[in-house]
């Protein structure tokens, strides 16, 4: 299921509408040949697996009769597309100003460390993602990651160790 | 309406750009991401311009105003042009002394112009990986200064769509789909894309290394062939003035360089020509699939197998020139001089980076060890090899080109422009019907550099409907009709490049519309000016049918001179 942050609803990750539609109903939903649909069918895409695999990323060029290279570009170009599966945990790690003084660079880089993977990656086992926000409105608690739906505010580096090993434990 | 640019008063028509009002008052604005008749993006800001508010605007995508009052050149304007010079020179590899643009680069020349004499801005650069995988265009994506002009060729003009622009902010680049290598693409190689890109990052795969092993080699046989449309290019190259022709120059040079024998690739276009109207006449004689579309276009022939795989039956099963030459030299020529083909190296020089593509198909290969063409050589690189060589091309004296597949008529020569093939081939397709030549050779009505170019001539008592088309997003229209059944052509000749092989990927750079319009030019002089005009007068090649194919669209003429074509799969 894809799990998307959603600014307007106070930081609460709502599923995306749509996840259950399959994708040959996508390419039935959207009239072949017009370009303007892209980004709505690359949601709907992202909407049921989470990220848009390489095939749909060629299929979707060829249904509305672009090249596969104007797509990709599109896909690459908004922050809200991926390219690349989510794990089971997605951890988000607020990058704001108020983080920053704080020290969530050094939280960031304990987690990538620790994970071995870099922010935007997911370790090859699936299990964690790790991405950066702007900011997630929570400063009063600085420094904030969010992991899956859950807020972990006024972290330390001691802390951000136990809190990986706890979700490392849980699977 | 009234403007005024530079305090002096201009005429302007609603909807013109400053830009387009101060070229044509020849007011100098610079340019780098614009190209004339594409979709302006104002991406690069160099052609900013000051308005009377003292606002900065890009000209290029700026339109007129009644009353407008534009500085072209203002302190104000020349600063700005000088940091944003001086912020793409940050993000770019300051390697102009190894670059294959070097001494012909845009950026370099504004460097110049805005007196750019430190690197002041210092900071991260962009990464990229070098793609060199295809047989034919090259990327550096570090050079790339993001102006979008081959991103706009590839897809306005050429509809393909191999390149965009991917990721963005900081990490923005041109690449395929997938940040995958070219060859993995619908990319046809016409390298229009190297013709637009202001700077070294894209290029053509060189194989001039393999030419010179091959010519300093002493057992190896080197034999050259030049295309139509490098004769009126290659002296741009060396100062000559745009459309000088220098089809006695070219045999002289490559014979100083150790070539061994030089053939012209316009005899091939004859024998082209010979075994294409032969195929036409058939076609309709026979119920035969038309319209017929010529194959001789490397770039126009992928994308067929890319696009248009069902069309396949429309396509003359005609080798192009170049692989007609390749193939009549490792088997009739071969044979006539009695040497192993196995030790002859043919070395194309083409106005074409697909040609580089085309010559190793495994196909074309008569011996079905190595192939025809074994290294194709773009009129930039021929350039490079002769400055090598220390050849100081403007003095060369004029010689000819070798026997027995050098003599060539004007109909080879038309090759090389839009529009030609066309007419060289309905020159000697009217002779093969009537027995007569045409009272008008000069085939007017489809010269010229416009994109569709569409006629009709009448042969005995039939009248055939004909067009040439050139730039690929040209054709589209054509291809549906076909698709469609509602085609009225006859016969149609397709070139990848605008105006022909005289823009072709591997010209001279600098391109620009006024050359190409001389090159055009010459390129019916070098026809006007030939005694034989026609591909049947052509003795050597009345002599290679007599004595070793046979006829037009024989068994050995199939075997040798005839090909077909794949469909081809990409992202």
């Amino acid at each position: 299921m894809y799990i998307n942050y959603n600014p307007s609803r106070n930081g609460e990750l709502v599923p995306q509408k749509g996840n259950k539609m399959q994708s040959e109903e996508i390419y039935k939903k959207y009239p072949k040949n017009e370009a303007p649909n892209m980004i709505p069918m690359l949601q709907d895409i992202q909407g049921i697996h989470g990220y848009l695999p390489e095939d749909d990323i060629i299929r979707v060029a060829r249904h509305l009769g672009v090249p596969t290279s104007r797509v990709y570009g599109v896909a690459t170009f908004y922050n809200q597309f991926r390219l690349t599966p989510l794990g089971k945990h997605v951890i988000r790690v607020c990058r704001g100003t108020a983080c920053h003084v704080k020290g969530s660079l050094d939280i960031l880089q304990i987690l990538e460390t620790e994970l071995g993977i870099s922010a935007g990656e997911t370790t090859k086992d699936m299990q964690f993602t790790i991405e950066t926000v702007a900011c997630i409105g929570a400063c009063s608690i600085a420094p904030v990651i969010v992991i899956d739906d859950k807020y972990y505010g006024g972290l330390t580096s001691k802390s951000v160790y136990k809190l990986i090993k706890e979700y490392t434990k849980k699977d | 309406m009234n403007i005024k640019i530079n305090n002096n008063a201009y005429w302007a028509n609603p909807g013109e750009t400053i830009l387009q009002v101060a070229q044509r008052e020849g007011i100098k604005i610079p340019t780098l991401c614009y190209i004339a008749d594409l979709t302006p993006s104002g991406a690069c800001r160099i052609c900013i311009v000051e308005l009377s508010n003292g606002q900065l605007v890009p000209s290029c995508a700026y339109p007129v105003a009644d009353g407008m009052e534009v500085l072209t050149n203002s302190k104000k304007v020349r600063r700005s042009r000088k940091s944003i010079i001086e912020l793409l020179i940050a993000n770019h590899p300051q390697d102009c002394l190894v670059c294959v643009r070097n001494g012909c680069c845009d950026l370099q020349d504004l460097a110049a112009e805005y007196g750019v004499r430190s690197y002041r801005y210092v900071g991260e650069k962009r990464s990229g990986k070098l793609d060199l995988a295809s047989p034919a265009v090259e990327r550096d994506p570090e050079k790339c200064i993001l102006c979008g002009r081959c991103v706009r060729m590839c897809h306005e003009v050429q509809n393909v769509g191999a390149i965009d622009f991917v990721d963005r902010g900081f990490y923005s680049n041109v690449a395929p789909a997938m940040n995958r290598s070219l060859n993995t693409t619908a990319c046809v190689y016409c390298g229009q894309c190297i013709v637009a890109c202001p700077v070294g990052a894209l290029r053509e795969k060189s194989y001039l290394k393999q030419a010179w092993e091959a010519i300093n080699d002493p057992d190896v046989h080197v034999i050259a062939q030049v295309a139509p449309a490098v004769r009126v290019a290659i002296g741009e190259e060396f100062g000559m003035a745009p459309g000088t022709i220098s089809t006695g120059k070219i045999p002289a040079a490559l014979r100083r360089i150790g070539v061994n024998e030089i053939f012209d690739t316009n005899f091939a276009a004859d024998l082209t020509i010979m075994e294409e109207a032969n195929e036409l006449i058939d076609r309709i004689k026979n119920g035969g699939k038309l319209p017929m579309f010529t194959s001789c276009s490397p770039g126009w022939i992928k994308y067929v197998e890319h696009f248009y795989p069902e069309l396949f039956d429309n396509i003359s099963t005609c080798k192009s020139p170049q692989g007609m030459q390749g193939a009549m030299i490792k088997s009739y020529y071969a044979q006539k001089r009695g040497i192993d083909p196995a030790k002859i190296f043919v070395l194309s020089i083409m106005p074409c980076t697909a040609k580089k593509f085309e010559a190793g198909r495994p196909e074309l290969s008569v011996t079905h060890t190595a192939p025809d063409v074994d290294v194709v050589i773009s009129t930039r690189e021929f350039a490079r090899m002769m400055r090598l060589a220390g050849i100081d091309f403007t003095r060369m004296p004029d010689e000819g080109f070798d026997d027995p597949l050098g003599e060539a008529t004007g109909a080879g020569a038309l090759f090389g422009a839009s529009g030609g093939v066309m007419e060289a081939a309905l020159r000697t397709a009217h002779f093969m019907i009537t027995g007569k030549d045409m009272d008008r050779i000069d085939f007017t009505s489809i010269r010229g550099l416009e994109g569709v170019k569409e006629s009709s001539i009448k042969i005995g008592n039939a009248t055939l409907k004909v067009a040439a088309v050139s730039g690929l997003h040209n054709i589209d229209k054509f291809l549906e009709d076909v698709k469609n059944g509602k085609s009225k052509f006859h016969f149609i000749e397709v070139m990848a490049c605008p105006g022909g092989c005289i823009n072709g990927g591997g010209q001279p750079l600098p391109s620009s519309p006024e050359k190409i319009k001389k090159r055009m030019e010459a390129i019916y002089e070098v026809d006007r000016s030939l005694p034989k005009r026609c591909s049947h007068y052509n003795d050597s090649i009345n002599a290679l049918y007599d004595t070793f194919l046979g006829k037009p669209g024989g068994k050995k003429s199939h075997e040798l001179l005839h090909t077909h074509f794949f469909k081809r799969e990409s992202i």
